[in-house]
């Protein structure tokens, strides 16, 4: 499989990313090289072996519906780029 | 008495213990002394001295007054931490680490974060966007990465220990090219509450120490279960330190064939051929065995890691936390703009890998086979540990090579890592000792074992360096001595 430009600019989007054209042409290079590498993969035989998940197949470990957060509001909107009453802003969404 | 940079953590104990210096007089020896390497090893991103001075002032515990460093991927309260990337540039977290929180309860003091390849995405620390590290070895040569930041500055006498976290060989490639000791345990011993993820079916954090013994002991005091973390194992703990006097006759070690192929040079081979035939001397029985699916695992970790991260990093987006562009156009042009802005390039070139692998149509060819190629490797391991205790092999094919001399060929920059990546797939625990010097620059034999084996790794280093005395080699190195 051989990534095209065009493909790149599509994962680009998917990804919320953005290349110039110089950019996307050598990420297009790099990006093949990888994945000539990983195509290796289909060689290997695999019928009838389950996908592994989690290195130790161990399930998903449940909790009590109940609220054990602590009231952080003020610190985490410490770190936000821009806060106004007690919320993150961003710009306009509804025109 | 050897300076206080040279001691290990039992030595600095011994010397606290004996009031021959105090918890802050060793913070601010080892902190001017990281100060004044900043400019050739950049092993440092932020320094901690009002936090250290604190912490010593106050600490009570078993470790209580010895240093550490933390690998900037593992958050600290009101400290910055960057992960190495301008997206985190100026993140300044409001908890501590899970892992951070047992080793401050313990008295240990933390002198500052270590540099390291951003989101933990490298294998020479060059993609730090806060500059590379340099190998206090060899200052033209790179320390190892992703936690090359927390290698030198152990190896350079700037703190005994050091915290790293291993994707695929994150802490075990550093320290061998480092010429320290470095193990990844296994996956969920140690919490990763507060540790920045990258993949999060293969990160796990882990130590740097100048002996197995100092290992032991800070793995035994930041290992165990909590809840915070969905993943952490709810097993018992066992004291690995001690542990360590166990006599290794009867040990059934596993050369596999596969570690020993062509690729590995032939210098790094003859140490580790010198390695095993210690081992042997000591008592354990070397045994050849086979990985065969060992040639899968780079690619199988190329498509597994990438997808991984382009889910975790989804949560950069320059709304909640982290680099936000300027003047945003639209709340589409703020995310884009945002992650195009604070992510670097290997980073990014991650992403894209990760959501190709993921979306539709690609995801069976890719991902899936990947975790089926995954369950085989897994299975190659649990044949080979019902022959043998233990794994043993070289940890890197060679030693430090020069800085930027594979940043242009990721593939080849993957390939550091051939070695390691096996035990994060299988989610077992390894470790890297040091196996002596190539021309000047030491090499790591590395030592697998089954899950929750740590104590036996741990012993069996330990035996190996009382053996060989190749911990002890340190680098000729004298902070701004370059200068």
């Amino acid at each position: 499989m051989t990534l095209a430009v065009q493909d790149l600019e599509r994962l680009a989007r998917l990804a919320r990313l953005e290349f110039s054209a110089a950019e996307a042409e050598r990420y297009q290079g790099e990006l093949n090289t990888i994945l000539g590498m990983v195509d290796a993969l289909k060689q290997a035989q695999t019928d009838g072996v389950e996908p592994l998940a989690h290195p130790l197949d161990m399930a998903q470990r449940l909790r009590p519906d109940a609220v054990t957060e602590p009231e952080a509001r003020e610190a985490l909107l410490d770190g936000a780029p821009e806060t106004r009453d007690g919320l993150f802003v961003v710009p306009r969404v509804i025109e | 008495m050897s300076a206080l940079h040279e001691r290990d953590l039992v030595a600095l104990q011994a010397g606290l213990a004996a009031g021959e210096f105090s918890a802050e007089e060793l913070a601010a020896e080892l902190l001017a002394r990281a100060q004044a390497s900043q400019g050739e090893l950049n092993a440092l991103v932020t320094p901690a001295p009002e936090r250290a001075a604190a912490q010593a002032r106050a600490a009570t515990g078993p470790l209580a007054g010895l240093p550490i460093l933390h690998k900037d991927i593992f958050c600290t309260q009101g400290l910055r931490t960057t992960c190495g990337s301008k997206m985190l540039g100026e993140w300044v977290p409001p908890y501590d680490a899970g892992i951070v929180q047992r080793l401050d309860a313990a008295g240990m003091v933390t002198l500052g974060k270590t540099n390291m390849d951003e989101f933990a995405m490298g294998s020479s620390n060059e993609t730090s966007h806060f500059g590379p590290v340099r190998n206090p070895w060899d200052l033209r040569r790179v320390p190892g990465g992703s936690s090359g930041g927390s290698a030198a500055a152990v190896a350079a006498g700037l703190a005994p220990v050091a915290t790293g976290s291993d994707t695929g060989g994150s802490i075990r490639q550093p320290a061998a090219l480092c010429g320290i000791t470095g193990i990844k345990p296994t996956y969920g011993r140690a919490s990763r509450y507060g540790m920045i993820a990258f993949a999060s079916s293969l990160d796990q954090a882990g130590v740097f120490a100048r002996s197995a013994r100092d290992a032991a002991l800070v793995l035994e005091t930041m290992s165990g279960f909590d809840p915070r973390d969905s993943t952490s194992a709810d097993a018992p703990v066992p004291r690995y330190s001690e542990e360590l006097d166990q006599p290794l006759a009867g040990l059934r070690i596993g050369r596999p064939a596969e570690f020993f192929a062509a690729g590995l040079d032939a210098q790094t081979g003859a140490r580790i051929d010198e390695a095993l035939a210690v081992l042997e001397s000591l008592g354990a029985t070397l045994v050849d065995i086979s990985l065969p699916r060992m040639e899968h695992c780079v690619p199988v970790y190329y498509v597994i890691a990438p997808a991984e991260a382009s889910s975790n990093l989804s949560r950069y987006d320059g709304v909640r936390f982290g680099h936000r562009c300027a003047d945003p156009q639209n709340l589409d042009d703020l995310i884009t703009r945002s992650r195009s802005e604070g992510f670097g390039r290997e980073v990014q070139r991650r992403i894209t890998i990760g959501t190709y692998v993921l979306s539709q149509g690609y995801y069976d060819a890719y991902y899936l086979q990947a975790q089926r190629v995954r369950r085989l490797i897994c299975e190659d391991f649990d044949r080979a540990f019902e022959q043998v205790d233990v794994i043993a092999g070289p940890t890197t094919q060679a030693p430090a090579f020069g800085l930027g001399a594979k940043t242009e060929d990721p593939v080849a920059m993957y390939l550091n890592d051939i070695y390691t990546i096996a035990a994060n797939l299988a989610g077992v625990p390894a470790l890297s000792t040091p196996a002596g010097l190539v021309d000047g620059l030491p090499v790591g034999l590395q030592l697998i074992g089954p899950a929750f084996t740590e104590g036996r790794l741990l012993n069996v280093a330990h035996q190996f360096e009382q053996a060989t005395g190749h911990h002890q080699l340190r680098p000729d190195y004298t902070p701004g001595g370059a200068q």
